[in-house]
Parts: structure tokens; C-alpha cells; sequence
């Protein structure tokens, strides 16, 4: 038999998370959320989701990897790379040309893939210095991983694959050092990055951008917390900014929908025009 | 020509399909009557890094309109859906789509289980599962799940898959109720059709 895990029990432990963790998954898309616990019970050895609470409950440092493994992490540099090229020669062009500097935000950065990508297109533009990054996740663990900026070799093969695809300037090699089986990049290229653990769905809105990156996070998310969290984004957005989502998402359900108006349908590129 | 026996409470279709099973495929839905009643769903195994052209293969021949159906996307009658390249896909409780991009699974992202286990779960005995040819075991257990749901199962006849590893995988999971031929699949979707529509 196939193991399957009743709605009560979901709602149990998220209830439980609520108040334990104040992490707050209620409103995460079912079937996901529901795969993710499951896989959780599996590597964990656990029979049920009672016993997982269990566990959460009589090990302190267990509630930290739970986060960690509950949240979906799978990412890539330069994934789809025709949306990178229109960012390079789109987007980035026309923020630059009406200001000095910008703000970049990596909303559910994960372990930093997207912001490496961010910071390697902004150099070979010669636009580094003229962008802060912010990049944030849900995930301590995943933050830090980030922070370090440290693959594996494989990873990096698909990567690469990317970032000839993007069109970069030269070799993604020159940007990271082969270190123990690990590809490790180049600190300086995230020396204006702050890193930082924020969470879209209870956290505040912290700072304001011009452009805003939130890719394959609210498909995490059911239509209404995908609602209240492109609130969020709208608010974190000064007027005339970029929300870039993933190429499979689409805003047009949420309330907020009619202060964007599309740039770029295909991927999936908005700005803001109304506060 | 076989006549089956079919309820009218059908709500969805899925079919999964990998290596082999692309003509099929378009054989199905050049000879689906233009209007079927029942949302399509299919989860083909592709190239990860293609996102266009697939879909567009795929409606040369179609009588259908087929799309990838984008995050939370409500599930229309009568409507073909693929799954994007790089995404599951699953469906939700309320008639609905989600994406995700979780690890793959059996080597593949779409994974067929993934899209029929929450087809069985979201449908139960309303939903018809097809599975046909394909060289890793994907979807065995999607379909399994369909059989315990109570759904109607069809895998492709293993002589006639170019490469029948994946129906056998649904086959040594469950016992399935059709083990067809592509045009008996055929005659089952156009006797639904007209069962639907009496
Ligand atoms: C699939 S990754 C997306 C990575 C990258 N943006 C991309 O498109 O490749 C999703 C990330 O969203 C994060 N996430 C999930 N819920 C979140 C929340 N409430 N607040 C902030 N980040 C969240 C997860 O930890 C995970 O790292």
C-alpha cells in the first residue's frame, strides 16, 4: 500500500508549526506541501505526522532542518536564459538610464544561484557597482549556503549549459575556482549582496526596489496567500519597478493585478504603474 | 469493434507517455472528437531545457487546443493540458493546476506519478488513467494509485509499445483493467464520448 497523509493531519502540523516556530504554511499549495511531508516521513523514518511532531517537539534543533527540508530549494543559474537576456538588455538598460543607482531584490533566493546569475550579468555590463542586492529566503540553512556560494560540479555543468545560452560575455569558469570537488565563487562578485533570512508571508516589508525578483516561490503558495504576498511585493516596489515571477506563473487573478501592467508576457516581466 | 463498458461519471482524462510514445500520442488526439468533453491532462516526458515547441508539435495534428497550463490555472472542460518542461504538475483539491519544481522524480521533472497520483486523489473514481509506451518506470505508481481510487485504468499493450517498460510498471503495481492497443484506446475515448454526450 501507498502511504498517504489526511488533510486533518496536515492542518495539525501546520497549526503546530504556527505556534511552536511561527512559521506560518497554512495557505501552501496542497499537493506540494503534502509531498514534501511525506519525503520528510521517509528520510526521517517516521510512521506518521504525529510522530513527526514528536520529534520537532523533543528535539530542538530538529524544527530548523524541518524548514530546511520542507522548503523546495531546487534552483539554477541562469534558468531560462531568455529572461536573463531580457533583463540585460531590457530592463537593466532602462532603470539605469533614469537612476544612478538601483535596488535588487532576490525574494526566496534559495542557495543564491539566481543572485550569482544577477551579479555576473551586472559585471560583464559594467553595473555592479551601481546595484544593491538584497537577497532573501524562509531558509537559515539555505541563506547561508548562499552566503558561501559554494556547488558541486554538477550543478555547475548544467549551469554552464545556461550560461551559454544567456550569451554571456565569456566563460562562466572565469568566475569560480574548482575547490575539493566544489565550484566556489568568486566572493567579490556578492561583496554588495546583503544576505538575509525574511519571510514573505509574516514578514514586513523592509526596504523599497526597482526591481524585484520572486521566481518559483508562490507557486508554493494557494491563490490567496499568492494574493496577500504580491500586496507585499506592490508595497516593496517603488512606482515604475520590475516584478519579475517564473516563466509558469501569472498574477492576473490577484487583486493587486491592474497596478502592473505587463512588459514581457512570455517571461513573465511586470512593472509597477500604480502605487 | 470492442465495446466497453463506461459510466458517465468521468471528469478528467490523464495520460502519461515517454520514449516511444509521441506517435501515439498524436494519433490520440488527431482522432479525439474535436468535442470531448473531458479536460485532457498529459504528462509527457521531455527535454528539460525546451520550453517552446513541444505544445506546437504536438497541435499539428490535434483536433484539440492543447496549452501549459500556468500556476493554479483552473482545469476547463473539454480542454488539453501538457505539463511544462522543468515543472510538475499536479492537481489540486478544488479543480485547479499547480507547478512545482521539486527534485526529480525517476529521473524525470515532469514526473508522471506525480501528475496522476494527484489526479487520482483529486478525481478518485471519476478518473480515467492511460499510460503508454516508455522506457523507465514512471507512472506505475500514478496509475496505482488511480486503481485504488477506483478509477479506470488502460496501459498500451506491451507488444505493441516501442518500449513497454513503463505499463509493465503499472502492471507489476496493480492490476490494471485495460491492457489496449492504440486504436482500442482510440474506440474507449470516442465510446466515452459518445456515452458523455447521450
Ligand atoms: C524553488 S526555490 C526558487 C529559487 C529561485 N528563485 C529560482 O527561481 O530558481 C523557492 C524558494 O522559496 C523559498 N520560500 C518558501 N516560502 C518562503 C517564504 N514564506 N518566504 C521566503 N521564501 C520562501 C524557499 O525556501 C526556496 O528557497
Amino acid at each position: 500500500m501507498i502511504l498517504d497523509i489526511e488533510i486533518s493531519d496536515l492542518r495539525k502540523l501546520t497549526e503546530y508549526i504556527k505556534t511552536k516556530g511561527n512559521y506560518d504554511f497554512t495557505n501552501y499549495a496542497m499537493s506540494s506541501f503534502k509531498r514534501r511531508i511525506l519525503r520528510i516521513l521517509e528520510l526521517y523514518r517516521l510512521p506518521s505526522v504525529d510522530a513527526l511532531i514528536e520529534k520537532i517537539e523533543s528535539e530542538p534543533t530538529f524544527l530548523e532542518v524541518f524548514i530546511c527540508e520542507i522548503t523546495v530549494n531546487v534552483t539554477e543559474m541562469f534558468r531560462d536564459p531568455s529572461f536573463w537576456r531580457q533583463l540585460r538588455d531590457e530592463v537593466l538598460p532602462n532603470l539605469l538610464l533614469n537612476h544612478k543607482s538601483i535596488n535588487i531584490w532576490h525574494a526566496g533566493c534559495s542557495s543564491g544561484e539566481e543572485v550569482f546569475s544577477m551579479a555576473i550579468l551586472l559585471k560583464e555590463a559594467n553595473l555592479l557597482d551601481r546595484v544593491r542586492i538584497f537577497a532573501t529566503d524562509l531558509d537559515k540553512e539555505i541563506i547561508q549556503k548562499a552566503k558561501k556560494g559554494k556547488y558541486t560540479l554538477k550543478n555547475m555543468e548544467l549551469n554552464q549549459k545556461n550560461y551559454i545560452r544567456f550569451q554571456g560575455k565569456f566563460e562562466l569558469s572565469k568566475y569560480f575556482k574548482e575547490e575539493d570537488g566544489f565550484a566556489v565563487m568568486d566572493p567579490s562578485l556578492v561583496e554588495n549582496v546583503t544576505f538575509r533570512v525574511h519571510d514573505l508571508v509574516q514578514g514586513p516589508v523592509f526596504n523599497k526596489f526597482d526591481l524585484a525578483l520572486c521566481r518559483n516561490v508562490m507557486i508554493y503558495f494557494n491563490q490567496s496567500l499568492q494574493n496577500s504576498v504580491l500586496n507585499k511585493l506592490h508595497e516593496s516596489l517603488f512606482n515604475y519597478g520590475y516584478l519579475c515571477v517564473g516563466s509558469k506563473e501569472s498574477l492576473i487573478w490577484c487583486d493587486s493585478a491592474n497596478k502592473f501592467i505587463v512588459v514581457n508576457n512570455e517571461e513573465k516581466i511586470y512593472k509597477k504603474i500604480k502605487e | 469493434m470492442r465495446n466497453f463498458k463506461i459510466n458517465s461519471d468521468y471528469k478528467a482524462v490523464v495520460i502519461g507517455g515517454s520514449a516511444g510514445s509521441f506517435q501515439g500520442i498524436t494519433k490520440i488526439l488527431s482522432q479525439i472528437p474535436e468535442d470531448f468533453p473531458l479536460p485532457i491532462i498529459m504528462c509527457l516526458h521531455r527535454l528539460k531545457h525546451v520550453r517552446n515547441g513541444f505544445v506546437e508539435a504536438l497541435k499539428l495534428k490535434s483536433t484539440k487546443d492543447i496549452v501549459e497550463p500556468v500556476d493554479k490555472e483552473s482545469i476547463r472542460r473539454g480542454q488539453v493540458y501538457l505539463a511544462p518542461a522543468n515543472y510538475h504538475l499536479s492537481i489540486e483539491l478544488g479543480n485547479y493546476f499547480s507547478l512545482s519544481t521539486e527534485e526529480m522524480f525517476n529521473n524525470s521533472r515532469p514526473a508522471i506519478d506525480i501528475t496522476l497520483g494527484t489526479a487520482a486523489y483529486a478525481y478518485r473514481h471519476r478518473l480515467v488513467g492511460i499510460l503508454l509506451s516508455g522506457a523507465n518506470r514512471d507512472g506505475g505508481i500514478g496509475m496505482a494509485r488511480i486503481q485504488q481510487k477506483g478509477g479506470l485504468t488502460i496501459v498500451q499493450d506491451r507488444e505493441e509499445c516501442m518500449i513497454s517498460t513503463m505499463p509493465q510498471a503499472a502492471l507489476d503495481l496493480a492490476p490494471m483493467d485495460y491492457e489496449l492497443k492504440l486504436n482500442e484506446i482510440i474506440d474507449f475515448l470516442n465510446q466515452l464520448h459518445k456515452k458523455l454526450n447521450s
